[in-house]
């Protein structure tokens, strides 16, 4: 069974993009963290939340023929290291294209779609995926 | 006066052909496609549901203005197709623009017309000042039964317009309904797909509380058809929303931009409002829209509305249009559209 919790607690930065910002240093990261690895003690109560703008582009990627069944219906699939314009990479899937059309460099923006479903009767987990810009 | 503050759409990009429908069923694919007056018809891919296609109409909506979602004081989302029985879809989009803790909420369904609806549901809100601004939204992933005709149309998409009383681009006038006990489509509980009631579907059904609603704004209003520049009819085929209008005494100049079905199919809660989109996508100043949406059930919702000169200065270049959105598509055979809406039946290898 799906982690109800988890699910529960990764909303706000699954579903807007919210990282953190260290005060200190003005670096930001995504997944939220509570220290900053840079600055260490020097971030404590320095970290504040972020929203990022859900712009990026490619870093590398990787077309998925072989997935989870969780994933079957939309196969083939591209999956993403995205260097998002506020500095965190992130991974994620590409939707909406033909797995040709992607390349390395292409701009890229976030999009809101249905990550997984607990079969048919449980929680349906939503979150970020990008799209070709 | 309350209305519009703003407005935003999302349609899927994947489109099928009635051709390629008929070409499984042994329809005739010229007789579906010119009857039904239908091209091709969205579909939504197997990640996106009714929730996902409100968020990104809603945060389309929101990109065009700078109204802060800690100001939104209600939600209403009007579907058919909502995600769960049980859980509403309104807290998800809330939750996915940044809206308040406080904030009153409810997922609406009245067949097609649950999305202007909850329309009159938040302008009532924003009247009475319980809420500063408000969000409507239509959407649907509508289901049409293998083999059925309402396959042929039954499509995905939908609206979010955001009412309030500043910096409004298009003034509600005035709104009213007509509503009946008539039998002309439904789906039961636990059900995957709906019945139409055949012969209750035009005349006794969508004719009637269409031309009725219309009827009764002109003459609420004072208006007649040439009063008006645009006018939007709900859309379950391409057909019908052209006879409702020639029977109104509308001309195809004034319904032509809100006409949508021929391309993205009927979004059901979604097609009015979208219809709608449209035509405030390069609607101008001074211009009056006549907007009747239909519920099967049955009923309609009309709104006369007028374009203020704030569209000027509105940003409706910060998120697409729904003429990029029937441009950028990308077509699917129907072998991709069943895994796609899970009309295949599978094994313990899929989800």
């Amino acid at each position: 069974m799906t982690e109800l919790s988890r699910i529960w607690r990764e909303t706000e930065y699954r579903y807007n993009l919210i990282g953190y910002k260290c005060k200190n240093c003005n670096r930001t990261y995504f997944p939220p963290r509570d220290i900053c690895p840079y600055c260490h003690r020097e971030s404590i109560g320095k970290m504040e939340k972020f929203k990022l703008s859900g712009n990026g582009e490619i870093t590398s990627y990787s077309i998925v023929h072989e997935s989870s069944s969780a994933f079957k219906r939309q196969v083939p699939y591209v999956m993403a290291l995205i260097k998002l314009n506020e500095g965190p990479v992130i991974t994620a899937q590409i939707v909406d294209c033909d797995p040709d059309n992607v390349e390395i460099g292409k701009k890229v923006h976030m999009a809101f779609r249905k990550i997984r479903e607990d079969g048919t009767n449980g929680i349906i987990e939503y979150g970020y995926k990008f799209k070709l810009a | 006066m309350s209305g519009i503050v703003s407005y935003g759409s999302y349609i899927p990009v994947y489109r099928i052909k009635p051709e390629e429908i008929a070409r499984i069923w042994g329809d005739e694919p010229e007789k579906m496609r010119d009857n039904l007056f239908i091209f091709s018809k969205s579909v939504p891919s197997p990640d996106e549901d009714v929730a996902t296609i409100s968020v990104e109409a809603a945060r389309n909506a929101l990109s065009r203005c700078d109204i802060n979602p800690q100001d939104i004081g209600a939600i209403y989302v009007g579907s058919e197709s909502h995600p769960y029985a049980v859980k509403p879809t309104g807290t998800i989009v809330a939750a996915s623009i940044g809206m308040p803790l406080q904030y009153f909420a409810a997922d609406y369904e009245f067949a097609c017309k649950a999305g202007t609806a909850g329309m009159q549901n938040v302008k009532a809100m924003v009247d009475s000042n319980y809420i500063k601004y408000g969000i409507a939204i239509g959407a649907d992933t509508s289901q049409g039964a293998p083999g059925d005709a309402l396959e042929y149309t039954a499509s995905a998409g939908g609206t979010a317009v955001i009412i309030g009383k500043e910096k409004v681009i298009v003034e509600i006038n005035h709104t009213l309904s007509v509503s009946t006990d008539t039998p002309d489509f439904w789906r039961r509980e636990g059900e995957p797909y709906p019945k139409h009631g055949e012969r209750f579907t035009g005349e006794p059904g969508y004719f009637k509380h269409i031309i009725a609603a219309g009827k009764a704004m002109m003459e609420k209003m004072d208006t007649k058809p040439s009063d008006y520049d645009y006018a939007v009819f709900h859309q379950p085929n391409g057909k019908f929303p052209m006879r409702a209008a020639k029977m109104l005494g509308f001309t195809e100049e004034q319904y032509k931009t809100g006409l949508l079905t021929p391309y993205i199919g009927n979004t059901y809660s979604g097609s009015t409002m979208t219809g709608l989109s449209a035509i405030l996508d390069e609607a101008k100043p001074g211009d009056k829209i006549l907007a009747v949406s239909f519920g099967s059930g049955a009923g309609s919702d009309a709104f006369d509305m007028t374009v203020t000169d704030e569209m000027k200065k509105y940003k409706r270049d910060r998120a697409p249009t729904i003429k990029k959105m029937i441009e950028k598509i990308m077509y699917i055979d129907y072998g991709t559209y069943s895994k796609f809406r899970k009309i295949i039946i599978t094994g313990d290898s899929v989800e």
